[in-house]
This record gives structure tokens, sequence and C-alpha cells, in this order.
């Protein structure tokens, strides 16, 4: 059994590591729905997207390990840091079908509104991170935000035409995104992480991309004569590492091998 | 960057003609320095040194910047070091017209210009047009998007309503 790595929580490689995470957690939730997709287009879509994100995900674990100067690799931080040095959002943990987690079946509703506001943040984050005052970050971003692009542009056509589709469509989409939403403020909740990559330039807090994505969310939701949810105070706390009872499982899963056996490659 | 300077070291010039020969395993008509993935060759002592840029950050690249490195090798010019570089971010407008030719002769329709929507906002168009592509097979301008992903990152799939064969079309990104 491969023991666990602790990762040191310095400001800069905290914040690397949210990006990271957020993209290799919404990868594996995709992952899921490789051979389970509604139609063959969206299975492969999905998996592509989940492809690209996984991508991403590596340049940055890589980064966030040269960052933090202790020799971890993209490897061993994917694979074996314990739970709550995981600093992805709650919502990209989350079950592919939140209320329906032990059937195990995805819901496409919500797996195409996560992935819209997923995109939809990560666009607009990328965009940002182009000035950056790390140079890699800064290439990172200038890579993924053409991906990031072509993702929400695909999954907000979704939106629409589920949303503005048939009475079961739209209530399903409803349904989803009464489900989603109160996990989106998380997104923009800023914290000393923020301010620190704020003042050293290093990136933008992530509350300061709030305003642009919500006028591109809920324009899509309107043009998908979906409804906007009403705020709540309930607020996740993934970012800082403190998970839903939903992360054990997918860590379980994505960590079996690298425990099993470790050091073991393709 | 694909033109060999008549000036450069016979070495480079040789290892150019090299990476000219080096596939995608992808896309295997078309060479890696049409893609316009390698960037620079320099010399570095006794061997070389080559930077790549990667198409998507998905893209299962490692298997072809070996495959690159071992043909290098292999012609006898020393041992190569290779280097990623992300930025300027790969596009598909650094594909050869060379290239682009190649790609539609193997059926794959090739990207037009990348579009420069920095900063765009996003606006949801009902029923997007995709972008008018011509068939690769017959030509025929009336083809239509099957799906917005394909059998690799960097394609889609469209297919063709005169000759009603399906294809392939590389995404301009």
């Amino acid at each position: 059994m491969q023991a666990s790595i602790q990762v040191t929580p310095e400001p800069t490689v905290r914040y690397v590591l949210r990006l990271a995470d957020s993209c290799l957690i919404l990868a594996q939730r995709l992952g899921e729905w490789c051979g389970h997709a509604p139609v063959l287009e969206e299975d492969i879509a999905l998996t592509n997207v989940a492809l690209d994100l996984v991508g991403q995900s590596r340049a940055l674990l890589t980064h966030a390990g040269q960052l933090e100067g202790c020799g971890h690799d993209e490897d061993q931080l994917a694979f074996l840091r314990n739970e709550r040095d995981y600093l992805n959002l709650t919502l990209v943990e989350l079950p592919n079908s939140p209320r329906g987690a032990r059937t195990g079946r995805g819901d496409f509703a919500f797996t195409v509104l996560r992935n819209f506001a997923m995109a939809t943040l990560f666009k607009q984050l990328w965009q940002r991170l182009l000035m950056s005052s790390d140079a890699e970050l800064a290439a990172i971003a200038g890579k993924a935000l053409k991906e990031s692009r072509y993702h929400q542009q695909h999954s907000g056509d979704w939106v629409v035409r589920l949303g503005d589709g048939t009475a079961e469509s739209s209530r399903r989409m409803q349904d989803a995104l009464a489900l989603m939403w109160p996990y989106v403020a998380e997104m923009f909740e800023n914290d000393p992480v923020d301010e620190h990559a704020h003042q050293t330039g290093l990136g933008p807090r992530w509350g300061d991309v709030r305003a642009d994505w919500m006028t591109e969310v809920t324009g899509v939701l309107e043009a998908a004569s979906l409804e906007v949810p009403k705020t709540t105070a309930f607020r996740s706390t993934g970012k800082t590492g403190r998970h839903s009872e939903h992360m054990g499982f997918i860590l379980a899963e994505m960590q079996y091998l690298q425990r099993a056996f470790p050091g073991g490659v393709w | 960057m694909n033109t060999v300077h008549p000036t450069l070291a016979p070495r480079l010039t040789q290892a150019w003609a090299v990476l000219q020969t080096v596939l995608d395993p992808e896309v295997p008509v078309v060479s890696v320095c049409e893609l316009g993935i390698v960037r620079e060759v320099t010399l570095a002592g006794e061997g070389l040194h080559v930077v790549l840029t990667p198409t998507y950050s998905g893209c299962p690249a490692t298997e072809l910047i070996e495959s690159s490195v071992g043909a290098l090798v292999a012609a006898g010019l020393g041992p190569v070091s290779v280097a990623l570089q992300r930025s300027p971010a790969w596009t598909t407008d650094w594909i050869s017209a060379e290239g682009k030719s190649k790609l539609r002769h193997y059926g794959i329709a090739p990207p037009g210009p990348a579009s420069t929507d920095e900063g765009r906002v996003m606006r949801f168009m009902p029923r997007q047009k995709a972008p008018a592509l011509d068939c690769p097979r017959c030509g025929s301008p009336d083809t239509e998007r099957l799906s917005a992903f394909g059998s690799t990152a960097c394609k889609a799939l469209y297919r063709c309503r005169a000759c009603r064969e399906p294809f392939e079309h590389f995404k301009p990104i």
C-alpha cells in the first residue's frame, strides 16, 4: 500500500491546485459516462471534454509540483493525496445524478448544466490568466482557453436545446438547475488564497469573474426559457479541502491502482 | 517554419528533412512539421534540441514525440533532447498549405482560419450553423455537422448531403 503525500499549504500552490483539481475531478465524473451517454455523439463528446480536462489538469499538477519544490510529480499529486488536500469545487465532485446517486445512472440534464457552468468559469479564468505573472500558468491558460470555449459552446447548445425543448426536457433541466445552483456560489467566494494571487499578479480572485460568468450564464438560461433559481445562504467548501460525502468514493476509484501497485505505469 | 534555410548547418537541414517524414500517428498522411508541431530545431553540441508545441492539452502526443526523436537518432544525428513549449498556443493556422491539402485528400476537411474571439461573450444562437465546409470527397458545399466531437480531440464529424458520405473535419482552433 502506497503511503499518502503531504502538500505544502502555500497559497501559490493552493491556487494552482484549485484549478488542477477542479479539472481533474470533473474529468473523472465525465469519464463515468463512457459507454452510457444517451446518444453516441454525446458519449464521444463527454469523453473528449474529459480528455481535454485531464490534459489541462496534468499540466497544472506538474506545475503545482514544481512550484511546491518537494519533487512531487503529476501522478503523485493526482493519486496520492488525502481527501483534504484536494482543492476542487464541491460542484465537480457531485455525482452525475445527484438525486439518484445510488442507481449509478447519470442525469444528462445535470451533466450538461454542470459542464456549461464549469466551462464558462474556466473560460473566464483562463482569459484572465493569460496575463499571469507566472509564464507557465499563462501558457497553460492560452492552450486551455481554446478548449474551454468549445466546451462552453457545446454544452450551452444542449442547455438551450433541452431547456427550450419538450415539457419533459424543460422540467428535467429546471430540476437539475435547482440542484446545481446552491453549489455555484462557492466559485466566487474569495479567501486569502485569492487575495494572494491577486496581489502577486498570479491570477484573478475567482470572485472577480462572477459578473461576467453571470452575464453569460443567465443569457443562456434565458434563451433556454429556464428560470434562474434564488441564491441561498448555503456555501460549499471544496476549494478549501472540506468536501461532500461523494469525494471519498471518487478518490477510492481514482487512487486504487496507484495505492495497490505503487509507482505502476502504463 | 517548414522551409529549410540554405545557410543552415547541414545537420539541421538533415534534421528537418527527417522530421518531414515523421507522420502524425492519428492522421498518418501529414508530418509533424506540416502540422506545425515542430517549432524549433537547434544544434546542441554533438546532438540536437527540438522544441515541440502540443496540439490539444489532452492529446496523447508523448508517443509522437518519442517517434520523432527516435527518427532523428536513427538517422545518426546524435543524442536529441526535446522540450515542450506551450506558449504561444498551437493553432490550426500553423498547419501548412501542403498539410491542409494532404488532409483533404485523406478525406478530412481541413480547418479554415481560426477565429480570434478573445473576450467574446458567448451568445447562443438557435440552431447555430456550423461553418460551411466543402466535402473532401465530392467537393459539394451541401454538408452538415453530425457531431461536434470525433475520433480524436482535433476532429468533428460531418456528412455530405450530395454524395451521402460521412467525413471528418479538422476543427479550427
